[in-house]
């Protein structure tokens, strides 16, 4: 009955949940990235985004299949292998209002577009950087991924003789200034990173252990549901408030709560768990992903946030007019310019 | 100081014959000895007495250290092209100095700095020791600077024996140095000097001297790669992703200069672009395509090894139909090659570039006022017909300083092709309500092989559309439908077969009786003009045509047909303009003669000429 009132509940721009949605999914049932579409579907439902307000951009793999699964009504552009980034740098220059969503997966952005996927990063462009993570190859069945974890076997593939690349370990190293790790496990917790990383003005990258049923869901290895249920440890709790002036602290233990103001007024309430981790901490944020993977842990939320570097737009003298509205008169100088050009020309 | 040196050899007659404003002369130096300004300071001084010429500038892929030359043509016949001899040589670097002795034509002229070791004297030519350190040593010049300002002394005592006249030397230093007073005051100093020395201590014995004359009034001196710049800032370009490589960097790094001065507003400063260096041309041409797609003229400038790297996303451009420009200024391949020598060596490549059945718009500029055009031209091409266009330059075209008649102001508005905004949706809507059909992106509703596009922005609901590399039908959902994938691939075919009704037509030149044709393209255009003059005055007539696009339009054919036989002149090693119209014209294959060469020098007159009369006379 709950459930039911929920699907056609209208958000304030009067969508139901139904207009956010995607083609019916082709992945494997139970694949984490399923649960990935319905919490970009209802993050986007809850934060009263227009669908046609978001471009999505994926490269290839199960993960960049996923785009077509969720907000039909936006546009998209699935690229090459490893190179989503590149592709969204440019689409997005085209109109900077637009809300530019990408998907990746671990082979797509650890290996082939480990470049991009850092460049990206220093760049700080306005993107949603969504890697879905499940340490294995699955649309080419069954090949270990550079974030799978060293000795672990898999069918016909032996043992994994190499060391793993932490996802939110190169985007803090490429200066990312959102850093994030979810499990598809704990959709409630994604969805909340997703509001935090749609708000975000430069690049988020959202690590989301998403588990492979098919080629890679064993008991006991990292990536896999069961050993995520386990070992999963929210660093804090946390909720993205839409208005910030909405924020009230006095229910909760004094010192216990943080609250991060995000660029548009928007805002993230961080509660803590236990320990005193500050997201803000650049150095801290260096040590926790170092302690969780000796620790074999899996540590997720919102581990690092810098609201005060300026985005990759800011440094051009960009109008407020989307660049591919501008008319032609704007686009090709008036002719007397071009005998002073000529002048110049010796 | 030194005495000047002539040897005359007396059986030479050349040095009794004068040679006016008609001759090749080339500097030799080091490359970082800032001798780029002393040599374009000549230059820019011949174009001001109004005699044609053009420079070319020969370097190593280095910064420091080895050697560079710099080659001016003085030519009053307006020859643009590259000489195999010099008449006269500046030589600044002891390395290269015997080489260079060896270029000269019999009763040239060899300057050299007097501090160089001179182990062999060639006997037929005139010599001139330079003592540019002593003339040095008398001026203030600190010493951070004196090697660059050391460079302005042989360019006072070239001057002097060649007649170039001091007042334009003047203004093409003031041009040089802009405002800057006190760099310009030391620069011509050393001029002055040179100039002074030479007038007292120079018995002039050569023959070699320049004369005013009036031929380059009105013109301008260009590259190529700030032409196609400038043609691409006229044609609306908005947003490119580019990566450093030579020999194309100065494209965009001419964007960078020329887009602040053309394209800001005045009133509120606003860009109406973005350039962004990329970290490789993965993502340079990924960002351009995106651009592309998002609606923003996109182009982008590479060289071979960056063409190689950018052929699986110009792929998906292609299938994807996503409008975008990309210039190749082509240097020597395979591989690193020779990356700061010129070639026309990416041809077949870049036509047919990417896996799977593909076929690219090419357009192949011949100066650098087309540099220009096809700058703004290949920007409506890629719009006009939502595909990728190519742009084939070389070093030689885009790197070095070409006469040429002013740049042309587009004589037709930009065009954007069929692009649908909120708007013109809802009344592409209703016609084709009338059809009982919905909008799809890649719908042929003009059955023109076009079909209309969105971008991203537009909010109308039912205008968005999933673009993708993958098999897609005409409402971009993905497919594997055989018959949805053959039709859409034809389509794509028939786009490129209707683009030749618009593409720049082949320029034809004949000369009467003339029973042989010649085609080429690009940068070897001048080197041909020449060649066919040559040729002319030993009683073969030759008629030209220079290929301008690809597909190949139907005067190409024709042409072919039209003569007995056809030399195809290119510079590469297989011919590879003779292989596409071998492909594309099976049944005239055999009237085809293949002329190419390929050492990483442009193509000079004479070897043109050489290699045609000797095959004639066989």
């Amino acid at each position: 009955m709950a459930t039911a009132s929920k699907e056609v509940k209208e958000n304030a721009l009067g969508l139901t949940k139904e207009d956010y949605q995607g083609a019916p999914s082709t992945l494997c049932p139970g694949c984490g990235h399923n649960v990935l579409a319905a919490q970009i579907i209802a993050a986007c439902h809850e934060l009263n985004i227009l669908p046609e307000d978001v471009v999505k951009f994926s490269g290839i793999g199960c993960s960049s299949k996923c785009p077509t699964y969720f907000l039909s009504r936006s546009f998209g552009f699935n690229g090459l292998h490893g190179r989503m980034p590149s592709l969204a740098t440019g689409a997005l220059f085209a109109d900077r209002s637009m809300i530019g969503i990408g998907l990746s997966g671990d082979g797509d952005s650890a290996s082939i577009g480990m470049g991009q996927f850092k460049h990206v990063c220093r760049r700080n462009l306005p993107l949603v950087y969504i890697i879905a993570n499940n340490g294995v190859y699955g649309l080419t069945k069954g090949q270990f991924s550079a974030t799978a974890e060293k000795d672990l076997e898999l069918k016909r593939q032996g043992k994994n003789p190499y060391l793993p690349v932490d996802i939110c370990m190169e985007a803090m190293a490429a200066n990312a200034t959102f850093v994030a790790r979810a499990f598809a496990g704990d959709p409630k917790q994604l969805r909340e990173l997703l509001k935090a990383a749609i708000k975000h003005k430069g690049t988020a990258v959202i690590d989301v252990i998403s588990p492979c049923v098919t080629f890679h869901n064993l008991e006991n290895s990292l990536h896999s549901y069961s050993w995520g249920k386990e070992n999963e440890r929210p660093i804090h709790e946390l909720s993205f408030i839409p208005d910030s002036r909405d924020i009230v602290i006095e229910e909760v233990e004094e010192g216990k709560v943080k609250e991060i103001k995000l660029q548009d007024g928007t805002a993230i309430l961080i509660k803590k768990l236990g320990g005193d981790y500050d997201p803000t901490n650049r150095f801290q944020a260096f040590i926790m992903l170092e302690d969780a993977e000796v620790n074999n842990l899996l540590l997720t939320g919102l581990i690092y946030l810098d609201t005060e570097q300026q985005s990759m737009y800011e440094s051009f003298d960009l109008p407020r007019t989307a660049l591919n509205r501008l008319p032609n008169e704007k686009l090709r100088p008036p002719e007397e310019t071009l005998a002073m050009v000529n002048k110049l020309m010796l | 100081m030194t005495p000047v040196q002539v040897v005359q050899d007396s059986t030479d007659d050349s040095l009794s014959t004068p040679h006016v404003n008609d001759f090749c002369i080339t500097f030799s130096t080091v490359n970082g000895s800032g001798s780029a300004t002393a040599n374009l300071t000549v230059l820019r001084a011949l174009f001001k007495m109004g005699i044609p010429v053009s420079g070319r500038n020969i370097f190593p892929s280095n910064i420091k250290g080895l050697p560079t030359w710099f080659t001016i043509r003085v030519s009053k016949e307006g020859y643009l092209g590259r000489m195999d001899k010099d008449a006269v040589v500046v030589a600044m670097n002891q390395k290269t100095l015997l080489e260079e002795a060896d270029w000269l034509v019999c009763g040239g002229v060899l300057f050299y700095a007097d501090h160089l070791n001179l182990p062999r004297i060639r006997e037929d030519v005139v010599q001139y020791a330079m003592p540019i350190k002593a003339i040095s040593a008398a001026l203030e010049i600190p010493r951070q600077v004196k090697t660059y300002v050391e460079n302005m002394i042989y360019v006072g005592i070239v001057a002097q024996v060649l007649e170039i006249d001091l007042v334009v030397i003047k203004e093409a230093l003031e041009y040089q140095f802009k405002g800057k007073q006190a760099a310009f005051d030391m620069n011509f100093g050393a001029v002055k000097a040179g100039f002074d020395w030479a007038a007292e201590n120079i018995e002039k014995k050569d023959p070699y001297r320049v004369a005013p004359m009036n031929a380059t009034k009105g013109y301008i001196l260009a590259d190529g790669n700030t032409a196609g710049a400038l043609g691409s800032i006229y044609g609306g370009v908005q947003f490119s992703g580019w990566y450093p490589i030579t020999p194309a960097t100065s494209l965009p790094e001419a964007l960078i200069e020329y887009l602040p001065l053309l394209r800001k507003d005045e009133e509120t400063g606003e860009a109406s672009y973005a350039i962004v260096q990329a970290e490789d041309e993965l993502s340079a041409i990924g960002m351009t395509i995106g651009a592309g797609w998002g609606g923003l003229r996109a182009m982008t400038a590479t060289s071979g090894p960056g063409l190689s790297l950018m052929a699986e996303y110009l792929g998906l451009a292609y299938y994807a139909e996503v409008p975008v420009v990309v210039w190749d200024v082509q240097r020597v391949g395979p591989s690193t090659g020779l990356p700061t020598r010129s070639a026309q060596g990416d041809l077949t490549f870049a036509h047919f570039m990417g896996h799977g059945d593909t076929e690219f718009i090419i357009l192949i500029p011949g100066s650098v006022k087309e540099c220009f055009e096809f700058g703004w031209r290949a920007l409506d091409y890629a719009e006009e017909f939502q595909t990728p266009v190519i742009v084939l330059s070389d070093l030689d075209l885009g790197m070095n300083y070409w006469l040429s008649k002013p740049f042309e102001y587009p004589d037709e508005p930009i065009k954007r092709g069929k692009i649908l905004w909120e708007k013109d949706m809802e009344s592409m809507e209703e016609r084709l309500k009338a059809l009982g059909k919905e909008w799809g992106r890649y719908l042929d509703i003009d059955n023109d092989g076009v079909p209309y596009r969105t971008v991203p922005g537009n909010r109308r609901i039912g205008s968005s559309y999933f673009a993708r590399g993958t098999g897609h039908d005409e409402y971009a959902r993905y497919s594997e439908d055989p018959e949805t994938w053959r039709k859409g691939l034809d389509r794509l075919s028939l786009k490129l077969e209707l683009a030749k009704e618009v593409l720049p037509k082949p320029v034809v030149e004949k000369m009467e009786r003339a029973e042989i044709g010649i085609i080429t393209s690009g940068s070897t255009y001048p080197a041909v003009e020449e060649a066919r003059d040559l040729l002319a005055k030993k009683g073969i007539a030759t008629d030209y045509l220079r290929i301008r696009a690809l597909p190949f339009t139907d005067e190409v054919p024709q042409f072919i047909r039209a003569h007995d036989h056809t030399y195809v002149i290119e510079t590469n090693r297989d011919g590879q303009l003779k292989q596409l119209l071998t492909l594309e014209f099976p049944d005239l294959a055999r009237y085809l003669r293949k002329l190419s060469k390929i050492d990483g020098m442009p193509l000079s007159a004479g070897w043109i000429t050489e290699q045609i009369v000797t095959k004639e006379r066989d």
